[in-house]
């Protein structure tokens, strides 16, 4: 459920959407963080849900002390970006409420394309997914109209994979391991025409940092949210809680 | 996994979810059953002694103008040994829940026990709108939610102010600089963002983040807009300390002249709480 943090409720009409799936290596959450951070999105409202972990902490991405919790929305009117960024992960046996809670949310608020940031994990690619770049693309029956613009860019759409690999190579599926609640939040939006594009990063668990700058670059090329500065390089911002991200200080007495 | 030194570790997947199928997508009859029964079974229930009950009925809701909330073993016994005199508090209900780690549903209309985990609340009898909750049983993952909505619900929000006492271990605070053990217990707090009263001790830094029954009660109270604070200890002692406990202190003084500190907190229940742990330390003795 959508609670605005002001007293009216903000307008999302005509605005794109991005939303992480909580995958492999945080990959999607990781380059939401950037997005706000770097675009100072001003926080409008939280998306209150028993289908999530409750977690808190001190505001993400400024020293301002705001309390921030487990998803929360925020938005850039000029941009006609809304992103909402999920914290923490969805609880066991509540990922169909959830998709059902988020479909209803894309849809009344009158989204005009959403993009979910995903990962997969990298270790289960079959041969064909090994080739080129690791970012694959998927898109809903809805949004079928931006399917040349990615292909420019060179982006590949995911491939499907056997269902029995070996035995029977006429029956193909999706399959997005350790992709969380990506391929049902999908199979949703196809089933509710909702316009939603999947943009996702093969990758492994460890420091993936990496990887969450690689997926943010290839968004901004499809959607221009940022420029790039005269170097070449996008000036993304990584938000002040990424620190100590392996853990505290040490003993200085070990030397 | 192997890491850069060579052992091997075995880690969770943070995705959660390993597996694509979805159990609930081919479920039948039967299943649906069992997990209707079982999340039935699950439920979070709050419980009001007769008198509480009457008026909670006639008004729907309680009139209450601080809650305390104290959650884990330091942060409740220092509720016992310092605020909750006996002549001057009475228990008034409690909440009912069950999990695999706290199977009070056996008797699901009889309060906790003393010494007993659960939660149970309490009100002062020279002022009635102050009530304390002290909870020192398990609540799982998917109850918590349920427990914030059940008993913030059922309580009025006009005027309605929450703090929380919480402990969690030293380790899990991080730092930049090096912590001793000399460091604990200190305490840091968080706000929402209606919470308009100075505070004793510093804001939880970033990136430190709080998780279980405090996050869910300041997760409501955001976005409901009650004005309610965490005050978090972290300590290096692993059972209920009394030093651990005092650090506390100085959170009443948030509270006002609604709570009323025992600057001599009572050294049979201090000691009570602090013993119990004692006879399985008995390596050195």
């Amino acid at each position: 459920m959508f609670v605005s943090a002001e007293d009216s409720t903000p307008s999302f009409k005509g605005f794109t959407l991005i939303l992480p799936a909580v995958s492999v290596g945080n990959v999607g959450q990781l380059a939401v963080d950037l997005i706000i951070s770097t675009l100072n999105m001003p926080k409008v409202g939280h998306f209150h849900t028993d289908c999530l972990i409750p977690m808190v902490g001190n505001g993400p991405y400024s020293s301002l002390e705001q309390l921030s919790t487990n998803a929360e929305v925020y938005s850039h009117s000029d941009l006609k970006l809304a992103a909402l960024q999920i914290r923490s992960p969805v609880l066991q046996n509540k990922g169909k409420l959830f998709r059902k809670l988020l479909v209803s949310w894309i849809k009344s608020s009158g989204f005009s394309r959403t993009v979910l940031l995903s990962s997969s994990h990298a270790y289960q690619r079959d041969d064909q997914q090994l080739k080129g770049p690791a970012l694959r693309y998927l898109l809903s029956p809805a949004l079928q109209d931006v399917g040349d613009t990615l292909r420019e860019l060179g982006w590949a759409e995911l491939e499907k994979v056997s269902v029995f690999p070996g035995i029977n190579d006429s029956d193909k599926r999706h399959y997005i391991p350790g992709g969380g609640v990506t391929k049902g939040l999908y199979a949703d939006c196809c089933a509710e025409s909702v316009p939603l594009a999947v943009v996702l990063l093969f990758c492994s668990e460890g420091d993936n940092v990496p990887d969450a700058f690689t997926l943010t670059n290839h968004l901004n090329y499809w959607l221009h949210l940022l420029e790039k500065s005269p170097q070449g390089a996008t000036p993304w911002k990584v938000p002040s809680s990424w620190r100590l991200l392996f853990g505290s200080g040490i003993p200085p007495l070990l030397f | 996994m192997a890491t850069f030194f060579g052992e091997v570790l075995s880690v969770y997947s943070r995705a959660v979810e390993e597996d694509e199928y979805d159990d609930l997508e081919d479920e039948n009859e039967e299943d649906a059953q069992i997990r209707r029964e079982i999340e039935e079974k699950r439920e979070v229930r709050v419980r009001w002694c007769p008198e509480v009950s009457k008026s909670v009925e006639s008004s729907e809701q309680l009139q209450c103008s601080d809650l305390l909330i104290a959650v884990g073993p330091n942060a409740a016994g220092f509720i016992s040994a310092y605020v909750l005199r006996p002549e001057d508090w009475t228990q008034v209900g409690w909440v009912s829940l069950w999990n695999e780690r706290s199977r009070g549903s056996s008797r699901p209309d009889t309060a906790p026990q003393p010494g007993e985990p659960g939660c149970v609340i309490y009100r002062q009898d020279s002022c009635p709108s102050v009530l304390v909750c002290q909870s020192t049983c398990y609540i799982a993952e998917d109850q918590l939610f349920q427990w914030a909505e059940k008993v913030l619900g059922s309580m009025q929000r006009r005027s309605l102010s929450v703090t929380v006492l919480s402990d969690a271990p030293l380790t899990e605070y991080k730092t930049p600089d090096y912590l001793s053990g000399g460091d604990a217990p200190f305490l840091r707090a968080l706000k929402t963002s209606t919470y308009a009263s100075t505070l004793p001790c510093p804001l939880l830094e970033q990136p430190n983040i709080i998780t279980g029954l405090p996050a869910a009660v300041l997760s409501h109270c955001q976005v409901q807009r009650i004005p309610a604070v965490l005050f978090q200890c972290f300590t290096d002692v692993i059972h209920p300390d009394s030093v651990t406990m005092e650090t506390y202190k100085p959170i009443l003084s948030c509270l006002g002249t609604s709570v009323k500190l025992e600057t001599c907190p009572s050294v049979e229940m201090l000691q009570k709480l602090t013993r119990i742990h004692d006879a399985q330390s008995n390596l050195y003795t």
